[in-house]
């Protein structure tokens, strides 16, 4: 196998490792969901009455959106991992060895997407429990998977483009506080599109979390429009991408400094 | 590289390291920093295979950017270097494959263990499998670091840390390594243990290292070559026996009774005449170079006794790396190591 791909693999593993070490990081990362999903779930269950909101309960309305939140935090915690590893000196290793940049990144972005995925899950294991309801097909879960991961890696992304530009791990909790609370009300992650003021649909349309979100509640969903899953899929694609190569070429601003 | 078995030796240069006359060679390396700091302004020097080469100097003085620039991690904004012939802007791939590089942090991954740490390391370099394994043990063996190695490295000791890191830096056999105050925050024991590693490497492997130090005494005991630096530049440059020998006769030493006028201390030596070369008066301590200094003693405690000064303790000293350091860059070492750490 060529370095490609088992250089990411390593330095994936090197995250995953440390991980396992503390797995009560999981659990701390799902604390926050489950106070969402319980207590939002709770207080605005009579929402689900207002005429035009058309979702069965509440619970499983949030779901998607808290699924959303929870990976935009947890990515955008990425950036401090990086900014140990400057403080340490790993990283100017890493630089000195002969690897990729992208593969450092990408190595980085397997392990963010890995959990992603574990935490998703189990979110969604959560929802069930309380009594949220999923009737749209197998595919659409896949869809919605996709979507947050996409999502996940973007925001990710720029977490480390943050760390390696401006080196501290209060810019980033800055940034990262800054961006999803905001992000999240400016979708429909809490109210369906169809309840909020006219300006919030029109900055929600230009909000990649609120493609993320609606593309749950129309992947979750019994009667799914394919074609606006597919294009908000192909939206949080081009984000990533973008998102994934300004990183990488944050790592030469990061040796000119050095 | 080579990948072959592993002899005693625990690094082997390949054929190349044997031709290169020429290890490493920087030319003009200038770099100035955002903010207008002139870390290095126009170095040159050569290092020849299999041997070790001092950059000496304080705090802030540009050896750790010598160091960043010759190992591809950053780039020089004016000058060029080569490393077994490769060009450290225009090759780093090639570059990278062949050094190793212990900063002067010590980069260790913390929340993995020693050999996690290690066989990390190694795939990086694109060794795996057995002789990544076996390299790795035969390395934590070497270091002491055995018994430790399934431990997270947050246990370890600072000393065990800094073992770890040069191991680090070995694993892939390198053929040029650059170690960054390799022995800074180190005891004593510890200090020599890795003095002796050091060697070794160079002697018995034909390892070629460029190493950097703010001690004197390790450059000395060390290196077959020193350059000194300081500001950015080389002030002096040869083997710590030739930057001795530059210097004629003893270096004699007086520790005054208490603060004296500059102007009282010199005229009162006045008398003495051209016996006294290179006076310099820094607080308490007076020093000078003199053809003898058994000769010089006596008399040099006279005139300070006739002008009504007071000596404390005086003492003779052979030339030292100290004295060449005081000679070109005019003040004490421990003096312009108060500057800022770059």
């Amino acid at each position: 196998m060529s370095s490609t791909v088992l250089h990411p693999t390593y330095i994936a593993t090197r995250y995953v490792r440390a991980l396992l070490r503390q797995p009560y990081y999981v659990a701390v990362t799902l604390v926050q969901p489950v106070i969402w999903l319980l207590l939002f779930g709770q207080l605005f269950k009579n929402v689900t009455q207002l005429p035009g909101f058309g979702a069965d309960g509440y619970i499983t309305f949030l779901t998607p959106g808290v699924m959303v939140m929870t990976a935009l935090y947890s990515s955008g915690w990425s950036g401090m991992g990086y900014i140990i590893d400057m403080d340490r000196g790993v990283m100017d290793r890493f630089l000195v060895a002969p690897v990729r940049r992208n593969s450092l990144l990408a190595g980085q972005l397997v392990y963010q997407v890995l959990l992603t995925l574990v935490q998703s899950l189990i979110i969604i294991g959560l929802s069930l429990l309380v009594g949220a309801r999923f009737d749209g097909p197998v595919l659409g879960m896949i869809a919605f998977f996709t979507a947050t991961v996409l999502l996940g890696i973007a925001m990710a992304s720029f977490s480390n483009l943050i760390a390696l530009q401006l080196r501290k791990q209060e810019t980033v909790i800055a940034v990262v506080n800054l961006l999803v609370l905001p992000l999240s009300f400016l979708s429909s992650a809490f109210m369906p599109a169809a309840l909020a003021p006219n300006w919030i649909r029109a900055v929600a349309g230009f909000n990649p979390v609120n493609w993320a979100v609606e593309v749950g509640h129309q992947a979750l969903a019994a009667d799914t429009d394919w074609r606006f899953v597919l294009y908000h899929l192909g939206y949080l694609l081009v984000l990533a991408i973008i998102s994934a190569g300004l990183a990488t070429r944050a790592f030469r601003s990061y040796q000119r400094s050095v | 590289m080579n990948r072959g078995q592993s002899t005693n030796a625990i690094i082997r240069p390949g054929p190349a390291v044997l031709q290169a006359e020429r290890a490493i060679q920087a030319r003009d390396i200038a770099k100035t920093y955002t903010g207008n700091v002139r870390a290095l302004q126009g170095l040159s020097f050569t290092v020849k295979a299999g041997t070790i080469f001092g950059l000496l100097g304080p705090n802030g003085a540009g050896k750790s950017t010598t160091v960043k620039i010759l190992t591809t991690l950053s780039r020089p904004d004016a000058g060029e270097a080569w490393v077994l012939g490769f060009d450290v802007i225009r090759q780093p791939e090639q570059v990278r494959r062949v050094i190793g590089y212990v900063s002067q942090k010590t980069a260790v991954d913390l929340e993995a263990t020693g050999r996690e740490n290690l066989v990390l390391q190694g795939h990086l370099y694109g060794m795996a499998g057995n002789e990544l394994r076996r390299r790795a043990s035969e390395l934590l063996d070497r270091f002491g670091l055995a018994d430790a190695s399934d431990r997270i490295a947050q246990t370890y000791s600072g000393g065990m840390l800094r073992k770890l890191d040069v191991a680090m830096g070995l694993v892939h056999r390198p053929q040029v390594l650059f170690l960054d105050e390799p022995t800074a925050g180190l005891d004593p024991e510890a200090r020599a243990e890795m003095w002796r590693e050091i060697s070794h490497w160079s002697r018995e492997d034909g390892l070629t290292i460029l190493l950097t130090t703010h001690y004197l005494d390790e450059a000395d005991h060390l290196a077959d070559r020193v350059a000194i630096i300081d500001a950015g530049a080389i002030v002096a440059e040869g083997t710590p026996e030739e930057l001795k020998s530059e210097l004629r006769g003893d270096a004699i030493q007086v520790e005054l009774n208490d603060l004296q006028p500059k102007e009282t201390v010199l005229a009162a030596l006045y008398q003495l005449g051209d016996g006294l070369r290179e006076v310099t008066l820094d607080r308490r301590t007076l020093r000078a170079r003199v053809d003898s200094g058994a000769h010089a003693i006596p008399a040099v405690l006279a005139v300070l006794e006739t002008a009504g000064i007071t000596a404390l303790a005086a003492t003779v000293a052979r030339p030292s790396l100290d004295d060449v350091y005081l000679r070109h860059v005019g003040r004490a070492f421990n003096d312009a190591d108060k500057g800022e750490a770059r």
